[in-house]
């Protein structure tokens, strides 16, 4: 046991490298970099400018020199905002967009929980019909699409919600719904599959037997080892919570690590887009790790390799 | 699951069609009747060039519905070859190519997909190589579970004693099988490669002007959200019915082929 959870800390390592490298090598193959300007600049300046940043360097120095920067936790400096490492840029922005993920997390899990019990429980019902006709809306509708969607409902027409910015709680609500539905979806689809799939196990049947309502059948012993599965999707679930960021950050205008992430692939900010990249993958890596640590302790039966 | 099979077919139609259905050409800038609400004359009403709405939106078609085509297409391609070569070879060579697969799911399709068009340049080729450069990646992993279990089948083991070759056995006996597994996942690859290229497009690192796809049209919409609601809410409608169409499809699909692939 000890030794699995060694192993699969130990490869967190080698895979937070392997993504450094590739994200690395990519943004130096691209031609052309931050300093372009329409006007040239005077050779001079340009090759000061390359030689602070150490462009002027060959390639394997200056990976060896950003792999020793990562090793003592230095993501370098920002190419576009002059003075400030991606260091700062990332403190800035990340616990901004910590805060609006962990929202949308909890109401894709109350919202996902709720739809897929009720779908679950009432098999083939209305009810059940109703919540997947939901869910699967919600896994079609573009984040940006319902991010605009509620802006134009809640905001200019009803006056109840801030439309954009990030300045008090109530600015949380609209991009954190807006960001949380699509997880909710996939929660909700997949507790209503499990669910009726242990409806099927023996066990369920023995209660049955005994006499149990359904009701004490459903929240007594199908529960439990039905809601086991939903904490396999935390990895994928925090992908689509990074990846629909990017998209609710820029309509909400939220000051977090996606808007600026965009704003860093137009400025061609090669170091930022780097390190942000690298914290996402860290952030996911973490994510997978949790699953594996958590799911031997959830369902004793799964094995360990 | 039958309206949303019609609906698709539609769609195809109107992109094959487009030329003829729309009522005006899809860049024809009528000026003094720009940002028009819908009316007779403009079912969708214009934008702020004077573009009829509908016309570009029929444009959009064509470009949205190859674009996440030809890139389910070749992300099914891509990840078959890769899922069958893994799943069928086994031990040590199996367990480096799922590595490799672990490392680029850590980082977000999307993210990788921008990363991708930093360097190739977003063009419509642009798009759909990152696309497929991307999309492989989840069909790899299906692919690969199915030839595991389908290569311990009796017949394989009675085709080897034939003398097949691996190839033969590989292409003839164990892929068909797969059959079902692949339709399903083409159904579900091609409303996520909508859903990538429309996100791309609309925050502006997808598609550029003067290419029009829904994401593009969404995007512009998007900038004149308070004034003219129209001009974002049917191509936001675009999207949607189609992915939902798409997906209704895919769990059809799935309980026909009897496929278990939740994510």
């Amino acid at each position: 046991m000890l030794v699995y959870f060694l192993r699969r800390i130990l490869w967190a390592i080698p895979v937070l490298w392997l993504v450094a490298t590739i994200t690395f090598f990519i943004m130096h193959v691209v031609p052309g970099g931050p300093f372009d300007r329409e006007k040239k600049l005077p050779p001079e300046i340009q090759a000061n400018i390359e030689a602070k940043y150490h462009l002027d360097e060959p390639i394997l120095i200056q990976y060896s020199l950003y792999l020793k920067g990562l090793l003592k936790g230095d993501l370098g400096p920002s190419y576009k905002y002059v003075g400030r490492t991606v260091n700062d840029v990332i403190s800035d922005t990340l616990p901004v967009s910590i805060q609006l993920g962990l929202v949308a997390l909890l109401i894709a899990l109350i919202v996902g929980l709720i739809t897929g019990i009720t779908s679950g429980a009432f098999a083939n019902t209305i009810w059940d019909r109703m919540s997947m006709f939901f869910a699967t809306a919600g896994i079609s509708i573009p984040s940006f699409v319902l991010g605009a969607l509620l802006i134009l409902i809640f905001s200019h027409y009803l006056k109840l919600l801030p439309p954009a910015l990030w300045e008090n709680a109530r600015s949380v609500i609209l991009p954190a719904c807006a960001l949380g539905l699509a997880p909710a979806a996939y929660i909700a689809r997949l507790i209503r599959a499990s669910i009726l799939e242990e409806k099927h196990q023996d066990y369920v049947r023995t209660a049955r037997a005994k006499g149990f309502s359904e009701m004490m059948i459903l929240l007594r012993h199908v529960l439990k080892n039905a809601i086991a599965p939903v904490v396999t999707i935390i990895g994928p679930l925090t992908a689509t919570l990074v990846t629909g960021s990017f998209v609710v950050e820029f309509i909400f205008s939220v000051p977090g690590m996606g808007q600026f992430f965009i704003t860093a692939v137009t400025n061609r900010d090669y170091p930022l887009i780097m390190g942000v990249t690298l914290v996402y993958a860290a952030l996911i890596v973490l994510a997978n790790l949790l699953v594996d640590l958590l799911y031997p302790l959830i369902d004793p039966r799964i094995k360990l390799e | 699951m039958i309206i949303s099979l019609v609906f698709i077919i539609a769609l195809c139609v109107i992109s094959l069609l487009g030329d003829f259905i729309s009522p005006y050409a899809h860049d024809l800038q009528e000026t003094q009747n720009s940002l028009a609400s819908p009316s007779f004359e403009h079912w969708m009403g214009t934008d702020e060039l004077g573009r009829d709405l509908f016309s570009r939106l029929i444009y959009g078609t064509r470009v949205s519905m190859a674009v996440s085509l030809l890139t389910a297409l070749s992300a099914l391609f891509l990840g078959t070859c890769y899922g069958a070569i893994s799943g069928y070879v086994g031990g040590r060579v199996d367990n480096w190519m799922m590595r490799g697969i672990d490392v680029l799911y850590a980082i977000p399709d999307l993210l990788l997909i921008i990363l991708i068009t930093v360097v190739i340049g977003r063009g419509i080729t642009g798009i759909f190589l990152a696309l497929s450069l991307v999309g492989w990646i989840t069909v790899a992993r299906l692919i690969r579970g199915e030839v595991l279990r389908l290569k311990e089948n009796a017949y394989v083991e009675a085709a080897r004693a034939f003398g097949a070759t691996h190839l033969r056995i590989l292409l003839r006996h164990i892929l068909p099988n797969t059959i079902g597994v692949l339709i399903v996942t083409l159904t579900f690859r091609i409303p996520s490669a909508i859903l990538a290229e429309s996100t791309l497009s609309f925050i502006g690192l997808g598609l550029t002007p003067p290419a029009a796809s829904w994401g593009t049209l969404a995007n512009e919409g998007w900038k004149a959200l308070k004034f003219y609601p129209h001009l974002i809410l049917f191509p936001s409608l675009a999207i949607f019915i189609t992915m939902l169409a798409f997906n209704f499809l895919g769990d059809g699909l799935r309980d026909v082929f009897d496929v278990n692939q939740e994510k």
